[in-house]
């Protein structure tokens, strides 16, 4: 009961130290549980099958995604705690001159942990659930569902599963402190609190040279991710710039540290005025010690900051390429005349498939009891050629050999499609494209995949010629024209040969292609069509055709989803970067503050005011804020361009307002943290 | 002579009414300009305390002090920052330097913080250090320097603000004989040469012997005053161990 006792004195007198501990723990929690009970949330919404299973996969990988936020929590709570520990080594030291077995200090610990174990655990999943309910409407949003009427949900299995994850990690946290506290040695628990500082004066030179190679190596691994891109031969070679970022950090940090002060203290008139000197050396001894963690940090916020704003920018793209890349309700495809042959490709094709493919879309589709002509309209139907001779590498002619050295992962063997002039044109009306006119002798390539274009641009500059059937054609531009027959959430057609009509017929006839709209107007309407002709999938006959149906709705939901996925991960893990390296951040600074207090009482015995005292201390911890902030912020630029350039498929646009949505993150989470910290911290060396 | 200190009728009460402590049973004093006093007395005499109040860390329960013409008891807040700040100067017994800062930027804080332009600092400072001799160490850090010298610095950082009025409380406790007399010796300058008016609080009669004029604490009462006069530094050391003596008590232990 005694030990109880004095635990409970302890958490409460040394509440100013555990403040940013525990609400690191009750924050922590909360989101665990916000996360894991997104399922819950979306139980009640009113959404397609589509929708459901892209939530049930989400639900999967965010409970995957927990494991991982579970270990990176856990770290930032051992961490945590064994600073504290720490911190309060002197006390324990006094209990052991006392005649305390180090068993029971443990046990005080035990207890601690225990009871701020339980009350984090309890308030946490407290505001959880209470957030979890201003989740509900985000995850409405995203999924564009309607959120008729509010009700409350509460996930017991989230729950359990925050309880079950946080009760490891405390029992973790109560080993590793066990173990802390067996090896101390009394002498040491004693002394704990008399350390002179020692100044250690970095050599300047060796700052300066380390600066600028430091800045140096940190620009052209920025070239290497940006500019120098297109260089890259292998995925693996990524890690090269990577590598050398986390390195050049470090070392910016290093030799920071000692310049920092060198070029303050040249300017004679602003180091002497106020605290500023002591503002500067506070803050540059405390660089010397730090600067292991503060790169960590950087990099943490550079990650976060990255992960946010690309999810985020992800999520808008995703869905506002729809209008121009699926302009029309639905488009069918079929493979035209399988044969035996095709088997070398590893695919063996059914009798009854070789069959239907020699009929086209609207008698298969026939057969299957479902006419196109009662629901679809502006039907346009067309055929794709392709033939064995004419691949990838023969298009793009002369600049084969170059393209294989710069693009080593194309796939050089794969068949190029062709298409009328005269069927283009009619696709080209229906879908709103430029038509085309060609020359006899002439083709062209529409394309509007930006990755591809440039590729295909070098063989039509160079006129690769193309033989069709015995005649050869000439490109008529040096450019692809944009354009393409597929819908799509995307620009992802990779390029279309398009060819005079006489230049093909039908013995190389490859695919058939069927494009409409349903023939209905309402939203409604096209909904329940969607809902007839999708289900020819449970006809007999569906077995045998292969036909393959993309539509407009599909594709939507899809999006939506996918966009809401990236969303939900990327918050999620941003949302728990963010508040680890602040949290260790605002650890940090608090035990500095303790540690400072005899400073800061000096600074007041000399006659410093109270106020300047307080800007004294803002200053410091603002600065020890922004330094790691500010790199990470110059470190994000690339990475958000990089990020950019390979999801370069998802398109950029309202990348500024996603930007924007992420400093509104990182001014709630970090801002939040940085005021806590600075609060409490003159709270720690007020005078009493 | 001008009264730089004037001390009138303080009494200090610790506690509550159930369990009243009185560490300052009525003192009256007072200082000229260019005075050395010590103040001596046994622990628990209440010497600290009426050092504390007179530096204004602490609050007189009755009473008046004031310095030059303002009664500090009545000061408040900022007006209590600035007092401090700018006419008063103290030195510790642990001499309280900033371990980040070296010794010239230890000096410096003080003046920076009353907005003092960095040339007129820089001439202050090299002012100040040669009458504490040490211009050697200016630019080291604490941790570098001796005893000696760090309470030399502090006394520089003290004395550089121009104050009315210097105080030490136990300048030489945590110094060696030797640095100890170097240091008093460096106060009889300073006194003498700059006119400084040094209050300083002591339980040891060799430091006390420096001062011009030592007042003995019991029981939170003025018990006695003996002044240097003409006397020699050893006559005057004999005359403080005679009171000592007569005082009885803790502060035997000292001799």
């Amino acid at each position: 009961m005694t030990l109880f006792k004095l635990s409970i004195q302890n958490i409460k007198k040394s509440f100013k130290d555990y403040a940013i501990y525990f609400f690191t723990l009750i924050l922590g929690v909360a989101i665990f549980y916000v996360f894991n009970a997104l399922d819950s949330q979306t139980v009640m919404m009113n959404v397609s099958s589509n929708t459901k299973e892209i939530i049930k996969l989400m639900t999967n990988i965010l409970a995957g995604v927990s494991v991982f936020v579970s270990f990176i929590l856990g770290f930032l709570i051992i961490y945590a705690s064994s600073f504290l520990i720490k911190r309060r080594k002197k006390e324990f030291g006094i209990y052991l001159t006392l005649g305390m077995s180090k068993r029971k200090i443990a046990g005080i610990l035990f207890l601690e942990t225990v009871c701020i174990g339980i009350l984090s655990l309890g308030i946490g999943l407290i505001l959880g659930i209470f957030l979890s309910q201003f989740m509900s409407v985000l995850v409405a949003n995203m999924f564009e569902a309607d959120l008729t009427k509010f009700t409350f949900v509460f996930s017991s299995t989230a729950c359990i599963k925050t309880m079950l994850y946080f009760g490891i990690m405390y029992v973790l946290v109560m080993i590793f402190n066990t173990i802390n506290i067996s090896k101390c040695k009394l002498i040491d628990l004693l002394h704990a609190n008399k350390k002179t500082e020692k100044m250690k004066l970095k050599n300047p030179m060796l700052c300066m040279f380390l600066f600028f190679l430091s800045s140096f190596i940190l620009g052209y691994a920025y070239y290497k991710v940006t500019g120098g891109l297109e260089q890259m031969q292998e995925v693996t070679e990524i890690f090269v710039p990577i590598l050398l970022g986390v390195l050049s950090t470090f070392f910016l940090f290093w030799s920071l540290a000692g310049l920092l002060l060198k070029m303050a203290k040249k300017k004679k008139k602003t180091y002497y005025k106020g605290l500023n000197s002591f503002i500067l050396k506070q803050v540059s001894s405390k660089i010397n010690t730090t600067v292991f963690s503060m790169t960590v940090i950087c990099l943490m916020l550079f990650i976060t900051i990255c992960v946010l704003s690309s999810a985020l920018s992800i999520k808008n793209s995703m869905t506002s390429h729809l209008k121009t890349f699926s302009p029309i309700d639905v488009e069918i495809t079929k493979p035209l005349d399988l044969t035996e042959k095709r088997v070398n490709d590893s695919w063996q094709y059914k009798e009854e498939m070789i069959e239907d493919s020699k009929i086209s879309i609207r008698e298969s589709l026939h057969k299957m009891d479902f006419d196109v002509d009662t629901y679809f309209t502006d039907i346009v139907s067309f055929h794709t050629y392709q033939i064995d001779s004419i691949l990838l590498k023969d298009t793009i002619g002369t600049y084969y050999e170059e393209a294989k050295e710069k693009y080593p992962y194309l796939r050089y063997e794969s068949k190029e499609e062709f298409i009328k002039v005269s069927d283009y044109n009619q696709v080209a009306r229906l879908l709103g494209l430029e038509e085309i006119s060609l020359k006899e002798n002439e083709y062209v390539i529409v394309a509007n995949y930006d990755g591809w274009i440039p590729i295909r641009n070098e063989g039509l500059k160079k006129g690769t010629p193309v033989t069709l059937l015995n005649r050869t054609y000439y490109p008529k531009n040096t450019e692809c024209i944009d354009g393409f027959i597929e819908i799509s959430n995307n620009a992802i057609n990779m390029g279309l040969f398009v060819v005079p009509d006489d230049a093909v017929n039908e013995t190389i006839r490859a695919k058939e292609y069927l494009l409409g709209n349903y023939k209905k107007q309402t939203e409604e309407g096209k909904k329940k069509i969607e809902a007839l002709f999708l289900n020819i999938e449970k006809h007999p006959y569906a077995k045998e055709a292969s036909i393959e149906v993309t539509t407009k709705i599909y594709l939507y939901e899809a999006s939506v989803g996918l966009g809401a996925m990236v969303t939900f991960i990327g918050l999620y893990l941003g949302i728990i970067f963010l508040m680890s390296s602040a949290a260790i951040l605002a650890l940090k600074e608090l035990s500095e503050s303790s540690d400072n207090k005899e400073r800061y009482s000096m600074l007041r015995k000399i006659g410093a005011d109270e106020k300047l005292i307080e800007k004294a201390l803002f200053r410091q911890i603002a600065i020890f804020f922004l330094f790691p902030l500010l790199l990470a912020m110059i470190h994000s630029i690339f990475g958000i361009l990089f990020c950019n350039s390979i999801l370069e498929t998802f398109g950029n646009e309202k990348l500024l307002e996603s930007i924007l949505m992420t400093a509104f993150f990182l001014i709630l989470l970090y801002g939040g943290y940085f005021i806590l910290t600075y609060l409490c911290s003159k709270n720690i060396i007020r005078e009493k | 002579m001008e009264k730089i200190l004037r001390v009138e009728k303080i009494e200090k009460y610790y506690g509550n009414k159930s369990s009243l402590t009185k560490a300052i049973h009525s003192i009256s004093f007072e200082v000229e300009k260019g005075e050395f006093v010590a103040i001596m007395g046994a622990s628990g005499s209440g010497k600290t305390t009426l050092l504390n109040v007179i530096s204004t860390i602490d609050r007189v329960t009755s009473g008046h002090i004031y310095v030059g013409n303002i009664d500090i008891t009545k000061l408040r807040g900022n007006d209590l920052n600035k007092f401090r700040r700018e006419e008063l100067g103290f030195i510790f017994q642990d001499f309280n330097l900033l371990d980040t800062l070296t010794a010239y930027e230890n000096i410096a804080l003080s003046l920076s913080i009353q907005n003092v332009k960095e040339k007129e600092i820089a001439r202050r400072i090299k002012e100040v250090a040669h009458h504490l001799d040490i211009q050697d160490v200016l630019d080291k850090y604490p941790y570098q320097m001796s005893g000696g010298q760090k309470q030399r610095v502090a006394s520089a950082r003290a004395i550089i603000t121009r104050p009315k009025l210097v105080l030490a409380d136990e300048p030489t406790g945590a110094l060696d004989s030797r640095a100890a007399r170097l240091l008093l010796e460096r106060f009889n300058a300073l006194n003498q040469d700059l006119d400084t008016t040094i209050l300083m609080v002591t339980h040891d009669a060799f430091t006390a012997s420096y001062a011009s004029r030592v007042l003995f604490i019991k029981d939170g009462e003025v018990f006695n005053e003996i002044h240097k006069g003409e006397s020699s530094r050893k006559e005057f050391f004999d005359q403080i161990i005679e009171v000592v003596t007569l005082l009885g008590g803790d502060l035997n232990d000292t001799l």
